[in-house]
């Protein structure tokens, strides 16, 4: 096995884990400031892939698609928050996962209905799409490393927006003491929207990104949502340090899986054995991941408590 | 939108022949479809049952009675839909199921109680070997077919060191071996993914660096167009091969630039030059506004099949129904079309490039792959 | 007055399950006595699950691993009698199609499976232990994917059912009374045991933990308890689901099992002895009604969910005998 190819699957994992920052820093923001266990945030992911594919379908341009991603799933966001989800603020995270799971099958069926049943085409534009040759002899498609290029820049942003300004802090106050931002005279409930739809509107982006390198179909949302939720519980819920730590974790265990214990199991059984074990083993590695460090660090790596 | 007013009669139609009393019915047939119409994978569902009460409609036949029900792409619900079918609606055919694993569940039971089963579509190798029941009829394929008609296909145009990918199922698995069989030359590696994956970054960079000469990959659905549209941006220029699944008119337009040139096997295409294919495919396009996939044209010629039965036997004599089907006297959108003894098609196979005809993206012929292939169980099959 | 309302309700959903398919055998409907079949076999998942959940506060998302390795207990017991291969060669012990020893396997297997998963799982709580629970269920429905032995993703289809002594299961009334008859007896006990202390401790230890503590009791080991009887009786509904469906495919430990099995507590309302058997009720018979209607019905159906969170809290018994068991 060459060096490049193992600095190759390391871009790879870095690149599927900045995406899952993205989806996962929107999940871990609303549990922490409201409390909320958001099952159809993957729904929003799929929300932002269709608008864009829809947009850039009909003018043209991935810019475009890419900002009615944000606008679509935003205003998306902001509607169930502000129709449904608002309600739930207080009650157990059962009513919560129920109702979620509810917003699941309706936001699903409903884009079926108005898109149809088939997958809608969504490319990369031309000038990101192709190889680029890295230092070292690596033959990197431009793509990927502007989809990591981008979710650094969301990271750094988000932090800067924690850290530096005022809506920061409130999220901060909030997430700290809920009866603490009311007795400072902040309007709560479009506080609250304010996060929803941010945490919406990075879900459209990681979708329109990710839509344009795979398929845009109904269903999508499903399997990375589950992802994003192994995220945070191994990053801790509420950090969103611990969401990005958790993202890169994720991202490089399950790619680098995918590949060497396939190989590693080849050392020692006849090759397809090896495979279809290693392969077996690999998909279920995240989820075995996230368990050990529960068992070590029952609140995540980041969390202060449950 | 004729599209959901067929339906909607169809629908309404089986509705109030469910009020009246159960078993009212002298003569002609009720079918049970049950097919995947909601989630990820309805566009395969929506396509066979379209063809299907296509050749319904065109019949002028006013005595099929069509009950659709959706399984959800779950097991489960497709025995319970089997269940209401046989036990509640009484219907003496079941057609409709696009997945293996779920054909599995339903049509041992099927056929055991007396119920013919058309496949339009799932073809596991278990139905067509030890398990083959005289009431089991497929109309497409058997799983291992098209692949192993690639197989045969790139031997012959020389390729000597194969580098092969599929999700690690059991369907996978049967497409990899199906592949295997007919292949003479050197397989460079086998890549088994998780079912479901849509990032092969990890992968293309395993088949840039594998030195092999082709790449051939099973990957049905939401799978493939990620794989295809990763795998033409990477720049890896290894030629890469397929069975139709990840080439067919449904998702095709989903991949787009990105599967331009690519070669794969079927056993149809809308070139195909017979008159019965032309019908099919100008009526298609007029109905529902959009062309026929690979599955609507196996839900055509299944409802075909049917018909032609009808026209010798009556389905309550089953026997004589069986014997009618196994003639397989109907014009099949394919040319050629017979069974095989254990009920799977014998029929050619084609190799396809993917092109754009104006805005649309979509197939022709280049050559044949396999003339009258017969699938590998057959002598299995003891019935 | 609210107890007594929710018996009688109770004893109401009782005799109507048992009233349906008495009706469908006269009028020769057999796919409705299917149906209250499946009712009565969910329902019995979800009294599993509701022990952990409503008596224990314990929101596992990962029930589905006790009904598959339920079905599984089935699938392969009874593949390796249909087939006539030995279950485990060293020993040559044999398969079975005695519905009591599958039984009996299903409950210990579940039974030893949710004490592991519940040792490792009781160390956290909250969202992270809805999590771990959901984490683990997808560990088993990769691997039963991706296991060649026992048919990978395609699943095991068993061509007849299995045998009940003295019983001709194949008659679908007869199947009906054998799951009721379970639904029942596990009724019965599961109430007799939230009247015990061993509930009423198990309660206390959701409401006020610190309490419990300084009377002496563990509430690990508690938990611990509920858990394994918890997934024990989801294990033998899928023992009993894989003989109505003769047929056991990784889909049995799917998150949208699990998801599936927590709306039967939640519709029927949470903590409710009955509630499951309300809630499994109302569910098949939307799933069936619903699917007729539209090839949307997926909208309706999540519509409704999001009312019954939203407006009926304590769930279709809440609404009949009104909000007694407090749960909060």
């Amino acid at each position: 096995m060459s060096p490049i190819l193992v600095i190759e699957q390391i871009l790879n994992g870095l690149q599927s884990g900045v995406m899952l920052f993205l989806m996962a820093a929107g999940l871990t923001l609303i549990f922490g400031v409201m409390g909320l266990i958001n099952l159809a945030h993957g729904a929003l992911y799929m929300i932002g892939a269709f608008a864009a594919a829809a947009v850039a379908g009909a003018t043209g341009s991935f810019l475009l698609g890419l900002a009615a991603a944000l606008a679509a799933s935003a205003a998306a966001g902001a509607l169930i928050e502000a129709s449904v989800l608002r309600r739930l603020y207080g009650r157990d995270h059962l009513d919560q996962v129920l109702a979620t799971f509810a917003l699941i099958l309706i936001l699903s069926e409903g884009t079926r209905w108005l898109f149809g049943s088939f997958p809608l085409y969504l490319d990369i534009p031309d000038w990101l799409s192709g190889p680029v040759l890295l230092p070292g002899g690596i033959r990197y498609p431009l793509y990927r490393l502007a989809i990591i290029g981008v979710g650094l820049l969301v990271a750094l942003g988000l932090f800067a927006l924690i850290s530096r300004t005022r809506i920061g802090i409130r999220i901060r106050a909030g997430e700290a003491d809920r009866e603490m931002i009311g007795a400072l005279g902040v309007n709560i409930s479009v506080l609250y929207t304010l996060v929803f739809a941010l945490g919406a509107a990075l879900a459209g982006l990681a979708g329109a990104l990710i839509g344009a390198i795979q398929s845009v179909q109904v269903g999508m949302g499903e399997p990375v949502m589950i992802l994003a939720f192994v995220v945070i519980v191994i990053g801790g819920i509420g950090s969103i340090r611990g969401a990005l730590v958790g993202a890169l974790l994720v991202g490089l265990t399950d790619t680098l899986g995918r590949i060497f214990l396939p190989m590693l199991f080849g050392l020692f059984m006849e090759p397809t054995a090896a495979t279809t074990t290693g392969s077996a083993l690999a998909s279920m590695s995240i989820y075995i991941l996230m368990a050990a460090v529960l068992l070590v660090k029952p609140t995540g790596l980041y969390g202060s408590a449950g | 939108m004729r599209a959901k007013s067929l339906f909607l009669a169809t629908a309404v139609a089986s509705a109030l022949a469910l009020a009246a009393a159960p078993g009212a019915r002298a003569e002609g047939i009720k079918v049970g479809m049950i097919t995947t119409l909601s989630g990820g994978g309805a566009s395969l569902g929506v396509d066979v049952r379209d063809g299907f009460m296509l050749a319904v409609k065109m019949s002028g036949r006013d005595d099929i009675e069509v009950v659709i029900e959706d399984d959800q792409r779950k097991p489960d619900i497709a025995v319970q839909l089997a269940d209401k079918m046989i036990q509640s609606d009484r219907v003496d055919l079941l057609t409709g199921i696009i997945w293996s694993n779920l054909a599995l569940a339903v049509v041992p039971a099927a056929v055991a109680q007396g119920k013919f089963y058309l496949s339009p579509n799932a073809g596991p190798s278990q139905l067509a070997g030890a398990g083959c029941n005289p009431l089991h009829f497929n109309v497409a394929w058997q799983n291992d077919d098209l692949p192993a008609a690639a197989g045969a296909y790139l031997a012959a145009e020389g390729f000597d060191n194969t580098l092969l990918l599929a999700p690690n199922y059991p369907a996978g698995h049967d497409m990899v071996n199906g592949f295997k069989r007919t292949f003479t030359g050197g397989i460079n590696g086998e890549i088994f993914t998780k079912l479901g994956q849509k990032d092969y970054a990890a992968e293309i960079a395993r088949i840039r660096a594998s030195g092999a000469d082709s790449v051939f990959f099973f990957l049905p659905g939401g799978m493939g167009i990620s794989f295809l549209k990763q795998y033409a941006d990477s720049g890896v220029d290894i030629p890469i091969f397929g069975p139709a699944f990840s080439f067919d008119q449904g998702i095709l337009q989903a991949v787009g630039a990105a599967a331009l040139g690519v070669r794969n096997t079927s056993q149809w295409n809308k070139d195909i030059d017979n008159p019965a294919n032309k019908a099919f495919v100008e009526a298609f396009q007029a109905e529902y506004g959009r062309l026929p996939s690979l599955y609507a044209s196996q839900g055509y010629d299944t409802a075909n099949l049917m018909i032609s039965a009808m026209e010798k036997a009556d389905v309550s004599d089953t026997d004589a129904f069986r014997a009618a089907l196994e003639e397989a006297d109907f014009d099949s959108v394919r040319g050629k079309f017979s069974f095989a003894p254990n009920h799977f098609p014998v029929q050619d196979i084609y190799v396809r490039e993917v092109i754009k005809e104006g805005d649309v993206f979509t197939n022709r012929i280049v050559g044949v792959a396999a003339t009258d292939f017969v699938n590998a169980y057959v002598d299995q099959c003891k019935m | 007055m609210g107890v007594r309302r929710e018996t009688m309700v109770n004893a109401l959903l009782l005799a109507g399950l048992l009233a349906v398919p008495l009706w469908a055998l006269w009028a020769d409907e057999p796919f409705t006595i299917t149906l209250a079949t499946r009712v009565a076999i969910l329902a019995l998942a979800g009294v599993g699950l509701n022990l952990a959940l409503g008596t224990g506060g314990l929101v596992s998302f990962g029930h589905a691993v006790f009904f598959g390795i339920g079905g599984y207990a089935m699938g392969i017991l009874a593949f390796h009698a249909q087939n006539y291969t030995p279950l485990i060669e060293a020993f040559s012990i044999p398969g079975t199609r005695s519905m009591p020893v599958i039984w009996a396997v299903a409950v210990l297997a579940s039974a030893l499976a949710a004490l592991a998963i519940g040792a490792l799982s009781l160390r956290t709580s909250g969202v992270y232990f809805i999590m771990i629970t959901l984490a683990f269920g997808q560990m088993f429905y990769y691997f039963t994917i991706s296991w060649p032995a026992y048919g990978g993703e395609d699943g095991m289809s068993i061509y007849l059912r299995n045998n009940f002594p003295g019983v001709n299961t194949l008659v679908p009334f007869n199947f009906f009374a054998i799951s009721y008859t379970l639904l029942a007896a596990v009724l019965l006990l599961v109430g007799r045991l939230m009247r015990a202390p061993f509930g009423l401790a198990l309660s206390a230890a959701r409401q006020n933990e610190t309490r419990l503590r300084a009377v002496g009791i563990d509430p690990y080991r508690l938990r611990l308890t509920a858990f394994t009887l918890s997934g024990a009786i989801t294990g033998l509904s899928g023992a009993l689901y894989a003989d109505l469906n003769r047929f056991v495919s990784p889909s049995m430990f799917s998150w949208q099992t699990s998801g599936e099995i927590m709306i039967f507590v939640i519709l029927g309302g949470v903590g409710r002895l009955f509630g499951p058997v309300a809630g499994a009720a109302l569910f098949i018979l939307l799933e069936h009604f619903l699917g007729g209607i539209s090839e949307y019905w997926h909208i309706f159906l999540g519509a409704l969910l999001l009312g019954v969170v939203l407006f009926a809290r304590g769930g279709l018994i809440g609404l009949l005998a009104g909000r007694e068991v407090a749960h909060d």
